[in-house]
C-alpha cells in the first residue's frame, strides 16, 4: 500500500516499433565520397557540395565537447550511416504515391497524412530518415505566399533564398555537431513567410527515425519577412533499438523587422530501457536571430525522449525592442540524461528576453539546465528574466543548475529566479485521499509544475503534451 | 459503518496508538479531544491510509471490509474523506481540476459516468455557495496562496462536493477567526445525514458548539479514556485534560 516513490516499474515506449520498408542506406563511414553521394542524391548545385566539404574538413580538426554534464561512451563516427531513404521514392505528386507502410507508420504516430483527416489548420512536412516523404496543405500555404517544403526541395526550387540564409545564423564551423550536420545534413523543413504575411496555419514537421544504425542529420531554416507570424511546431519519435542513435540536427531562425516566430517541439525520442540501453543521442543546435526592430522569437520545448540530450536553443536579439523567450520542459525518467538550456545574446537596445525552465528528474535521471545571458556594452536597457525550477521524483536521481550571466552594460535588468523541490509525499497523498491513485496525482502535480511552459503550446499540443508527460512519467511511483 | 479494535499504531519505532477502540453508527457524530501528542491526528492519519504509520496490532473495518488492505485512494473512493489540518499547496494545479478529477475517479470505482465539464460546473456550484467559495478561489491553484480560513473552507467544500459516507475532520477549526468557523460548522451541519458519519478532532471546545457531537471521546497517551455525551466537552473545557488523567490515574491505582 506504500508510495515507493523509488520503485521504477518498466514503462512501454508507445511508439518504438519499426517500418518494413526497403531502404537504400549508405555504407557505414564518413568521408568525402559519401558527402558527393548524399549531394548528388539531392541533385544539388555545386556551392552547396563546396560548403559541405569545407565544413567537414573543418570537423575533422574539431573535437566533440566534453563540458556538458553527460556521460556517455565514446561515438564511433565511422561506424555510423548518414543516409537511408525509402528506396524507389519517386517525387510524389500526391499522397496516393506514398508508400503504404510509411503512410501507416505516421497514422500508428497518431499523425494521418491525409489532408482530410488532419488536424484543422495544421499542415505537416513528414520526414523519414534522411528524407522528407511528403508536405501537406502545400498549395493552401501557397496562396498565402507562404513557402513551407522539404529543404531538398527548397535547394531545387528557391536556391536564392536557400543561398542567402543558409548558415546565416548557424555558421558551419559553428560547433561539432553543426559542423558534421553541415556536412551530411540530409532533410529537413524550410518555411518562408513573405513580407505582412500572417501564416494561416500552424506548420509542423514530424521527424521518424526508422533505420538502423544510421544517424538522422536534419536541418531546418524558418525565415521570417517583416511584419509576419509563424507558428512552428516539430514532433519526434523513434523504433526501439538496442544500440544508441544519434541525432544531430541544426535548426536556423531568422526573423526580420516586426516579426515573430514561435518554434515548438515535442521530443520524444526513443529514451532507451529502464536499464539506459539505446535510445537516441540527441546533440542539436537550434539558435534564431532577431535582426530587425521588435522581432520576436520564442522557443518552447517538452523534452521527454532520448537518451542524451544536448541542445540550447538560443536567441540573438540584435534589434532595438526585440524579444527572446525559451519555455523548457525536460523530463529524465530511467537513466536518461540532458543538458538543455539556453542563450540569450542582448546586442539592440531595450531588447528582452524570458527563460522558464522546469526539470523534472525521476529514476536515475540526470537533468541539467544550462543558460546563459550576455547583455552586450551597446544593449541599453536590456532586461531578462529567468526562472530555473527543478523538482525531483525519488532519491537516486539529479538536478543541476548552471547559470552564466554576463553584463557589459551597467543599465541591464536581470532577475533570477531559481528553486528545487521534491515532489511531496504530502502532495501526492492529499491527492490520494480525494480518490486519485499514486500515479495519477504524480501526473497531476507535474503537470501543474509545468503549467507556465504548456500554455505557450499550440492548444492541440498542449494536450498531447501533457499526456505524453504523463506517459513519461509512468512507472515513476510503484 | 466504522470498527476499530484494538488498534496500535506507531511511528519510527515509537508507539502512539496503544489498543484504541471506536466504533461509529451512520448518523452519528463522535468528537475526539485530547491533549498535545495524544494521537489525535494520527487516528485520522491512520484511517485515511498514510503509509509511514505502522499497524503493529488491531484492525478497522469500514462497512464489514478491512480498510487495512486498501490503498489510500481506495478507502477515498469507499467513502471516507479527511479534512486536512494543514491543506497542502499543489502549484499550477487549479482547485477545479482536482475536485473534478477526483469526483470522477470516486465515481468510476462506483461505476458512475463521469461528470462533464458543464455539469460538474453546475454540480460545483450549488456547493460553492454553501461555503462562500468564489469563482477566483475555484480556479485557484490548489490551496496556493490561500488564507488559513480559505484553506479549511475549501476542505469542507471538497468534502460537500465528494459527499463521502464517513468524514473526518482533523482540528479543522484551528487557525479560524469566528465567521469562518461559523462558515465551515454551517458547511459540516448541512452534510449530516442519517447515512453519514463523521468524525471531528479537536482540540477546543469551541467547536463543538457549532458541530454538535452525540459522543466525546477523551484521548489520552493513545487510549480513549472517557467516553460521554457534548456535555463532556464542556467539563474539559473546566477542568482541562489533566482532570481526566488524574481520574484515571485515581481509577488505577
Amino acid at each position: 500500500m506504500s508510495v515507493d516513490l523509488e520503485k521504477l516499474a518498466e514503462q512501454e515506449y508507445k511508439y518504438g516499433f519499426v517500418t518494413d520498408v526497403d531502404q537504400e542506406v549508405a555504407p557505414v563511414g564518413l568521408n568525402k565520397d559519401v558527402i558527393r553521394m548524399i549531394s548528388a542524391k539531392k541533385e544539388e548545385p555545386e556551392w552547396l557540395l563546396e560548403w559541405r566539404l569545407k565544413a567537414y574538413e573543418h570537423w575533422l580538426t574539431m573535437k566533440e565537447p566534453t563540458w556538458p554534464n553527460v556521460d556517455y561512451p565514446a561515438i564511433d563516427y565511422q561506424a555510423i550511416s548518414y543516409y537511408a531513404a525509402p528506396k524507389n521514392m519517386p517525387k510524389l505528386e500526391s499522397l496516393d504515391d506514398l508508400d503504404p507502410e510509411i503512410k501507416e507508420a505516421y497514422d500508428k504516430l497518431g499523425i494521418p497524412l491525409d489532408e482530410q483527416k488532419m488536424l484543422a489548420g495544421v499542415a505537416v512536412d513528414a520526414v523519414f530518415d534522411s528524407v522528407s516523404v511528403i508536405t501537406t496543405f502545400k498549395e493552401t500555404l501557397a496562396e498565402a505566399g507562404v513557402i513551407f517544403c522539404s529543404i531538398s526541395d527548397a535547394v531545387r526550387e528557391h536556391p536564392e533564398l536557400v543561398k542567402k540564409y543558409l548558415g546565416f545564423v548557424v555558421p558551419s564551423n559553428d560547433n561539432f555537431y553543426a559542423a558534421l550536420n553541415t556536412a551530411v545534413f540530409t532533410d529537413g523543413s524550410f518555411v518562408y513567410i513573405p513580407k505582412g504575411v500572417r501564416c494561416p496555419m500552424e506548420l509542423s514537421t514530424y521527424f521518424r527515425i526508422n533505420a538502423e544504425n544510421t544517424g538522422q542529420f536534419e536541418r531546418t531554416l524558418i525565415i521570417a519577412e517583416e511584419g509576419s507570424y509563424v507558428s512552428y511546431l516539430e514532433g519526434c519519435t523513434a523504433p526501439k533499438r538496442d544500440e544508441n542513435q544519434l541525432h544531430a540536427a541544426v535548426v536556423e531562425l531568422i526573423a526580420h523587422k516586426d516579426a515573430t516566430i514561435k518554434y515548438s517541439t515535442i521530443q520524444n525520442w526513443y529514451p532507451g530501457d529502464s536499464e539506459g540501453k539505446g535510445g537516441i543521442y540527441n546533440f542539436v543546435t537550434k539558435r534564431g536571430r532577431c535582426l530587425g526592430n521588435n522581432s520576436h522569437i520564442s522557443w518552447t520545448q517538452v523534452e521527454t525522449g532520448s537518451a542524451i540530450t544536448w541542445k540550447y536553443p538560443s536567441c540573438i536579439l540584435e534589434g532595438d525592442n526585440s524579444v527572446g523567450e525559451f519555455y523548457s520542459v525536460a523530463l529524465t525518467n530511467r537513466k536518461q540524461q540532458a543538458d538543455t538550456g539556453t542563450k540569450m545574446i542582448h546586442k539592440g537596445k531595450n531588447t528582452s528576453s524570458t527563460i522558464i525552465s522546469k526539470g523534472i528528474s525521476a529514476g536515475f535521471g540526470q537533468n541539467t539546465y544550462r543558460g546563459l545571458v550576455e547583455i552586450g556594452k551597446d544593449a541599453s536597457g536590456a532586461r531578462n528574466y529567468t526562472q530555473c525550477d527543478s523538482m525531483l521524483i525519488g532519491d537516486k536521481c539529479g538536478a543541476h543548475t548552471f547559470p552564466y550571466i554576463e553584463v557589459k552594460n551597467s543599465t541591464a535588468q536581470m532577475e533570477h529566479e531559481a528553486s528545487t523541490s521534491k515532489i511531496g509525499e504530502d502532495q501526492i497523498f492529499y491527492c490520494q485521499q480525494r480518490g486519485l491513485s499514486a500515479e495519477d496525482a504524480v501526473s497531476l502535480i507535474v503537470n501543474g509544475f509545468c503549467k507556465d511552459v504548456f500554455k505557450e503550446l499550440p492548444f492541440e499540443f498542449a494536450v498531447e503534451a501533457e499526456k505524453l508527460l504523463s506517459i513519461s512519467l509512468e512507472g515513476s511511483v510503484g | 459503518m466504522l470498527e476499530i479494535k484494538n488498534l496500535h499504531a506507531s511511528v519510527e519505532g515509537q508507539e502512539i496508538l496503544k489498543g484504541l477502540n471506536l466504533t461509529i453508527n451512520a448518523g452519528e457524530v463522535h468528537s475526539i479531544m485530547g491533549p498535545n501528542g495524544s494521537g489525535k491526528s494520527t487516528l485520522a492519519q491512520v484511517l485515511a491510509g498514510r503509509d509511514s504509520y505502522e499497524i503493529t496490532e488491531g484492525e478497522i473495518l469500514f462497512e464489514g471490509k478491512d480498510l487495512l488492505e486498501l490503498e489510500p485512494e481506495e478507502r477515498a473512493c469507499e467513502g471516507i474523506f479527511m479534512a486536512f489540518q494543514y491543506p497542502v499547496e499543489i502549484p499550477g494545479v487549479a482547485n477545479t481540476y482536482l475536485l473534478r478529477e477526483a469526483l470522477n475517479s470516486v465515481r468510476k470505482y462506483r461505476g458512475e459516468e463521469p461528470l462533464k465539464h458543464i455539469e460538474f460546473a453546475k454540480y460545483a456550484k450549488q456547493k460553492m455557495e454553501v461555503m462562500q467559495i468564489s469563482d477566483n478561489l475555484l480556479k485557484r491553484a490548489v490551496n496556493e496562496g490561500f488564507s488559513g480560513g480559505e484553506k479549511k473552507r475549501n476542505e469542507i467544500f471538497q468534502m460537500q462536493v465528494l459527499e463521502p459516507k464517513l468524514a473526518i475532520l482533523d482540528e479543522t477549526d484551528s487557525g479560524l477567526d469566528i465567521d469562518a468557523l461559523k462558515v465551515v460548522s454551517d458547511g459540516v451541519n448541512a452534510l449530516r445525514s442519517p447515512e453519514r458519519g463523521f468524525l471531528v478532532i479537536t482540540h477546543y471546545q469551541r467547536l463543538l458548539d457549532y458541530i454538535v457531537p452525540d459522543f466525546v471521546h477523551v484521548l489520552v497517551d493513545g487510549k480513549i479514556v472517557k467516553t460521554g455525551g457534548k456535555e463532556l466537552a464542556l467539563e474539559l473545557e473546566d477542568k482541562g485534560y489533566g482532570w481526566v488523567e488524574e481520574e484515571k490515574t485515581a481509577a488505577n491505582s
